[in-house]
């Protein structure tokens, strides 16, 4: 058990948005405002670390070939939890979310960290691991949505800073998304490669 | 033999020697674009040369900033950013304000060209990818003024919207736009629109010249301005095909990008077949865009959107090898065995 290893490859070196590339359409699509982006962030952490639990308690229970549609089943159980959850105590946040909580059902991260580790590893690591993942998840999501929101409609958090008239309204479309994602994945591979470099030498 | 004290330079073929570089094209380019900038100056007053050099050193110090925060060698000197800051700055309305045209700039050099490696890596033109970029300020990017009109250096403008041949075109109000600027003022460039784009006439000269000095070959101004010219000539709308077609062709952004657009050697073909088809392409989108979009102008996006097939096109169209095209054509002519033959002839090699 490693936490500090875990913690790296959920916040770098596997990052699931920008090393896994993995539940884009969510993440092009909300990130527009702060809230949101803290919103779903949080909303697939809890997700994916009770479903990361669960399937690792039934990894031995459930038999192979229909191990996806059991996933899924546990993954929406929770799904619907958080989408109740949410509508009872923070109705803004689950409307401007949307569609996109109860899509997080087949949202990639969650089926690819059953698939690739909670179904392989003991119930702890299995838990840390979906902390670690969903902390890095919600981390990217920040940024990205801090960035779309402050350079697009000239707000943070939705304290507006400059007009609104000046923002750059692309950013909030969801070419913006591309572009901000784009550059995001850019500049985090020329940190690894600088880093790469610097422990070659 | 000691050939060392000889003083001979060791290189391969070809060995022309030739002071032509990056920087000697891009001068030819901006030699080109003179007429059209002098053209809007006198058109839309000092105004606008003001926006070209704000656009243009705006360009060249982005340039600069990055080579220099990256530690990359300067090049500045090849003159590209300068065309890049022009090119955008006659993509706009006069009326623009300084900072977006900084922030265009920006888009265009650091994001596009930068990004991606610097000049010759681009996969987009950056002065028209800075203009899609740049309408997130739509009301900014569709304030025009009228032709004559002299526009204060500094500070703010009365928001009157003009309409331009192509907003007329779109509405399919051929009859007012008659009405309003004769073909003649439409060839020289009485009209509103776009600072730089406003005069066919002085573009045509431009490119014309840079065809002269072999800066860019005909295939796909003449390729793009065909296609343009039959499709709306043959599907007309109205009952006068020909002053359609002229309208046209000679209003919105038609010269500027066929010429100085659509030419930019990193982002078009390598053969001229190939040429030919992004020319043609180019053509078939600005017209559907015109006709069925909710766009007036489509030559933006036409030539953006066949950026990002030339790699296709050139893949699909390689030129013979010199030597040895005549056999690979006789051995293709036969069966499919034959080729693959041949396949395994090369991985053996």
């Amino acid at each position: 058990m490693n936490f500090k290893k875990q913690l790296k490859e959920g916040l770098l070196t596997q990052n699931p948005v920008l090393v896994q590339l993995l539940g884009m359409c969510s993440t092009m699509a909300i990130t527009t405002t702060i809230f949101n982006g803290l919103g779903m962030g949080v909303s697939v952490l809890i997700i994916l670390t009770c479903s990361n639990v669960v399937i690792s308690l039934l990894r031995k229970i459930i038999p192979d070939q229909i191990r996806i549609a059991a996933y899924v089943v546990v993954i929406a159980g929770f799904v619907t939890m958080v989408d109740l959850l949410l509508q009872a105590f923070l109705p803004d946040i689950a409307e401007s979310l949307g569609v996109f909580i109860p899509l997080i059902v087949v949202n990639c991260i969650i089926l690819a960290r059953a698939e690739s580790f909670a179904s392989k590893n003991k119930v702890l690591p299995a838990a840390l691991d979906g902390i670690c993942q969903g902390i890095g998840y919600t981390l990217v999501l920040l940024v990205m949505s801090a960035i779309r929101e402050f350079l697009g409609s000239g707000s943070l958090a939705g304290q507006q800073i400059f007009p609104s008239e000046y923002g750059v309204m692309m950013l909030t479309l969801p070419v913006g998304g591309f572009l901000t994602l784009g550059c995001l994945i850019a500049l985090m591979q020329w940190a690894r490669d600088k880093a790469e470099k610097k422990e070659g030498k | 033999m000691d050939y060392s004290e000889l003083n001979l330079i060791g290189s391969s073929s070809p060995h022309i020697r030739t002071k032509a570089g990056t920087n000697s094209i891009m001068g030819e380019v901006l030699i080109a674009l003179a007429p059209a900038l002098c053209f809007a100056v006198y058109n839309f007053g000092w105004r606008a040369l003001a926006n070209t050099l704000v656009s243009a050193a705006g360009c060249c110090l982005f340039e600069y900033l990055y080579r220099y925060l990256m530690k990359k060698n300067n090049t500045v000197g090849d003159l590209s950013a300068a065309v890049t800051g022009v090119l955008i700055a006659f993509v706009c309305p006069v009326t623009i304000p300084y900072w977006i045209l900084l922030v265009g700039d920006f888009f265009a050099i650091v994001v596009v060209k930068q990004l991606f490696g610097g000049i010759g890596k681009n996969f987009l033109n950056p002065a028209l990818a800075a203009r899609a970029f740049m309408l997130s300020w739509a009301g900014e990017m569709s304030t025009w003024v009228g032709p004559r009109t002299s526009t204060p250096l500094w500070g703010s403008f009365d928001a009157v919207t003009y309409p331009t041949p192509m907003a007329l075109l779109h509405g399919n109000d051929l009859a007012s736009l008659e009405q309003m600027y004769d073909l003649p003022e439409m060839l020289v460039g009485f009209i509103g629109g776009s600072m730089g784009e406003v005069s066919a006439l002085l573009l045509i000269i431009g490119g014309v010249w840079l065809i002269f000095r072999k800066v860019i070959t005909w295939h796909i101004p003449v390729c793009y301005i065909g296609t343009v010219a039959a499709l709306t000539f043959l599907f007309p709308r109205g009952n006068d095909p020909m002053t359609w077609m002229l309208y046209n062709i000679l209003g919105g952004g038609l010269m500027l990008g066929a010429f100085f657009m659509a030419t930019d050697y990193v982002t078009s073909p390598v053969t001229h077949l190939g040429q030919a088809i992004f020319g043609v392409g180019c053509g078939l989108l600005t017209v559907f865009i015109r006709y069925f979009g909710s766009n007036s102008e489509g030559v933006c996006y036409a030539i953006l959107v066949m950026n990002l097939v030339v790699w296709i096109i050139d893949k699909s169209i390689k030129p013979g090898r010199f030597g040895v095209a005549k056999a690979e054509k006789l051995s293709g002519l036969g069966k499919k065995p034959e080729k693959k033959k041949e396949k395994k002839e090369v991985a053996g090699k």
